[in-house]
Parts: C-alpha cells; structure tokens; sequence
C-alpha cells in the first residue's frame, strides 16, 4: 500500500504516468466517471484550505466516489487532544484513501504509518505540498510540451513557500533545467536545498532580488505569496509582504512563450490586470489540480 | 598518568578529544557497577589529542550511539587478556530517540509518544534529518 508524502516519492517514470493518466482525463472524462464508485475519499483539513479541499473532493466526486470529512480541526477530535495516529486509525476504517492537511510538519507521514489505508499529504504546514507539485508538472508539462531543458524563475517568499521546495527537488531530475530564485535577502530558498538538491546535483541555479534582470530568459515564472500564517512576527511580515508584484509593464520584456505560474492564492503579487495576458497560466494551473489528483486517487487506489 | 591493563572488558579508543563525555553518557556508563576510566586529551600520534574509555567489562554496546556520535573510534574487547580489535564503526542509517527534533513546527512537538527518529541523509558530512520535518539534528 502506497502513500504520497513527499513528491521524491515518486519516481520520474511514476509522475510522467500520472501526467498521461491526467491528459487522458482531461481529454475522456466520460472514461473515468464511475472507476471509483462505491469508494470514498476522506478529507481530513487540520488547517483552512479552499483550493486543495476542493479540488479533492471534485476529483472524487468526478471518478464517481464519495466524500467525507472535516476542513478544519476544531470540528475534528484532535480538538479535544486526541492524536493524529489514533484519527486516522479509526479513519482508516471508513474511507477507502485519506487526503490530510495538517499545520504541523511529518503530521501525514505519521498518518501513514497508521491508516491502514493510503494516505496523501495534502500539506503539512511550511514543509511539503507534493499535490501542488504534480499540479505544477501537469501544467508545466502541458504549457511548454516538456519537462526538460527549461530556465524556471521562482519569486517571492522562497524561504517558506514549501510548493517552490518540492518544485525545485521535482525538476532537479530532469536534463538542463537551470533555476532563477528571486526573493528578498530574508526569504531566500533554504540552505539544505541549494546544498542538497541544487548544488548535490549540479544544477545550474542563480539568486537575485532582482527581478527585472531576471525576465528575460525566463521559461517559466513561478510567482508566490508571502504568507502571514508562516511568520512568528506579524512585523516582518507586514516589511516583506510587498516585496514583488507582478505588473503588465514588468512583463514587457519577457518572452512571448512565458508561463506564469503561481499557486494561489494570490494577495497582490500579481496585478489583476495580468490575468488578461495569454502568458498567464494560474487558472488553468488551479484547474489542472483536479486532473491529476484524479489520475493520483486511481493510482493509490489500484484502480484500472 | 597510569590506568592499569584490562583482563576482560571494553576499550574505545581514538575518540575524537571532546566527544568522551557525550559518549560515556550516552552509553550510559555511569550506570555500570564496574570500574570504567575516562581520559580525556590524551597525547596521540594520529590525532594530536584523543580520548578514551576503558570499561571493566564485557558489555553489550549500542553501536548505533557509537555510530552517531564517533564513527571513527576503535572497540576493542579484550578477553583473557587478549585483543579483539572489531570491525569499523559505521553511522546508523537511522537514530531512534538519541536525539529530539527541536523544530517547533514539527509533529513531533506536539504529539508526546512519537519517537524521534532521524535519518542519515549525508555520510560524508555526516548529517542526521529528523524523518518528519527534515530538520538537521545539531
């Protein structure tokens, strides 16, 4: 029985199965409606999430299974102390696959050791998101036609911003990505990344705070959100929070074939006004996260 | 200064100067109702300065502790008076409740019972990882 915890766990050849599986989706949903009828899916949502939740519960729902769970912990018995192993045991004896998000870091790999049932991190707090790593492949994969020879940009809060973690560990096995990280001096990537992905693998990778200089080799460009609930100090937030934003004018200089990806959700890193470029692809990205996690529920599941 | 020969027991020698101590307590030794010497930045060709410990006793070591804290000591039994040079020493793959995972984002902060566990995730640097967060044990 296999678990999605971190997005390494998955083997290249697994995620480009994932990615066809998903287009396949995309392309005959009719095919996929009932593969998982009279199977549920449980939610468990230890943490406020829109997107993620919901585009669980589609997938779900879209592969003709049902859904159960909670979106957020007071309504959960960990309210009343009760741990994650103990919930996702009992969980684990009503729902077929779990998907979990928690605040606390490993809360899912702990889940895993204990469900019984598969289980999928849907985030555990600054750590990993690996759904939004699949979701970002897909759309990367869909948009440009390859995963490979790619020069990727990642601005904003890269110290925190665990989605830009996992993309980086994601695209460092394949041929000639070279990586552009812009952020402010305080959010810069991790040094255990540039060390033990970046650099251990010989990437091609350069930092700036700049990014204008950046733009115009960019292939990719994944903008992020500096995000409140990571700061211990709500004044370090409130200094960095505007750091970058993304404008119709800064994006004058950039290639015409460039991919603006981001996560969502969005504050004010991107204009409103770049949502009317055909380079902005965040939406479509939002939309894809329903297809793979569709194609990832059938893989866990065993399901032909 | 003299510590007399051992008839049957344990010698770790070639102890990084510094680490005695950690690996003394950690082995639990003050615990053993047996005589055990602790010598500390004593002269070495090899190392310029070593520690060593000398247990007056056969006894069953945690070698994953060894691993962790010195993988460059040497054990040597003796029985009858006769050397046993083992084996090297190699890190632990993984380390169980040795050490504590101090991120207070990490599961393990909030959950009692978990064990902490940590991975050996670079050998030549010799880093240890918490299997949770991914925080480096320090």
């Amino acid at each position: 029985m296999k678990s999605l915890i971190d997005i390494l766990d998955l083997s290249v050849n697994e995620i480009d199965n994932l990615i066809d599986t998903a287009n396949d989706i995309i392309a005959n949903p009719e095919k996929y409606a009932h593969k998982c009828q009279g199977k549920k899916l449980a939610t468990l949502f230890f943490e406020p999430s829109t997107r993620t939740r919901l585009s669980f519960e589609a997938a779900m729902y879209e592969l003709g299974g049902n859904v159960l769970g909670f979106s957020e912990a007071q309504s959960s018995s960990s309210s009343k102390g009760e741990s994650v192993a103990d919930t996702v045991k009992v969980v684990g004896y009503y729902a077929d696959i779990i998907a979990m998000r928690h605040p606390k870091e490993g809360a899912p790999l702990v889940a895993s050791y204990n469900a019984g049932v598969p289980v999928i991190n849907a985030g555990d707090g600054g750590h990993n998101h690996p759904t939004q790593t699949l979701t970002d492949l897909l759309t990367i994969k869909r948009e440009k036609g390859r995963l490979d020879n790619l020069t990727v940009g990642f601005c904003g809060d890269l110290k925190f911003g665990r989605t830009v973690h996992s993309l980086i560990g994601a695209l460092s096995r394949y041929e000639n990505v070279k990586i552009v990280l812009v952020s402010p001096k305080e959010l810069t990537v991790p040094e255990y990344i540039k060390k033990e992905v970046l650099e251990a693998k010989n990437i091609e990778f350069i930092e700036t705070t700049d990014l204008e200089s950046a733009m115009p080799d960019l292939d990719i460009l994944y903008m992020t959100r500096v995000q409140r609930e990571r700061f211990f100090n709500e004044q370090d937030y409130i200094r960095l929070k505007d750091s970058y934003i993304l404008t119709p004018e800064k994006l004058e200089i950039a290639k015409n074939d460039l991919c603006i990806l981001h996560p969502l959700p969005r504050v004010n890193e991107i204009k409103v006004a770049v949502d009317k470029d055909s380079r902005a692809k965040y939406f479509e990205q939002a939309k894809n996260g329903k297809y793979i996690r569709m194609a990832l529920i059938l893989k866990l599941l065993e399901v032909e | 200064m003299i510590v007399n020969p051992i008839e049957n027991g344990i010698v770790l020698d070639h102890i990084k100067a510094g680490n005695g101590m950690e690996l003394y307590k950690a082995l639990n030794l003050d615990k053993l109702g047996s005589t055990v010497a602790l010598i500390i930045n004593a002269d070495s060709r090899k190392m310029g300065k070593k520690d060593i410990i000398k247990i007056d006793e056969v006894i069953d070591l945690n070698f994953d502790i060894l691993g962790y804290i010195d993988p460059d000591v040497t054990v040597n039994v003796i029985k009858n008076g006769k050397n046993e040079k083992l084996a090297k020493i190699e890190p632990p793959q993984t380390v169980t409740n040795l050490i504590h995972c101090k991120n207070p984002r990490c599961i393990t902060s909030t959950e009692q019972e978990l064990d902490h566990v940590f991975k050996l995730t670079d050998r030549e640097n010799m880093v240890y990882r918490c299997i949770y967060c991914e925080t480096k044990a320090k």
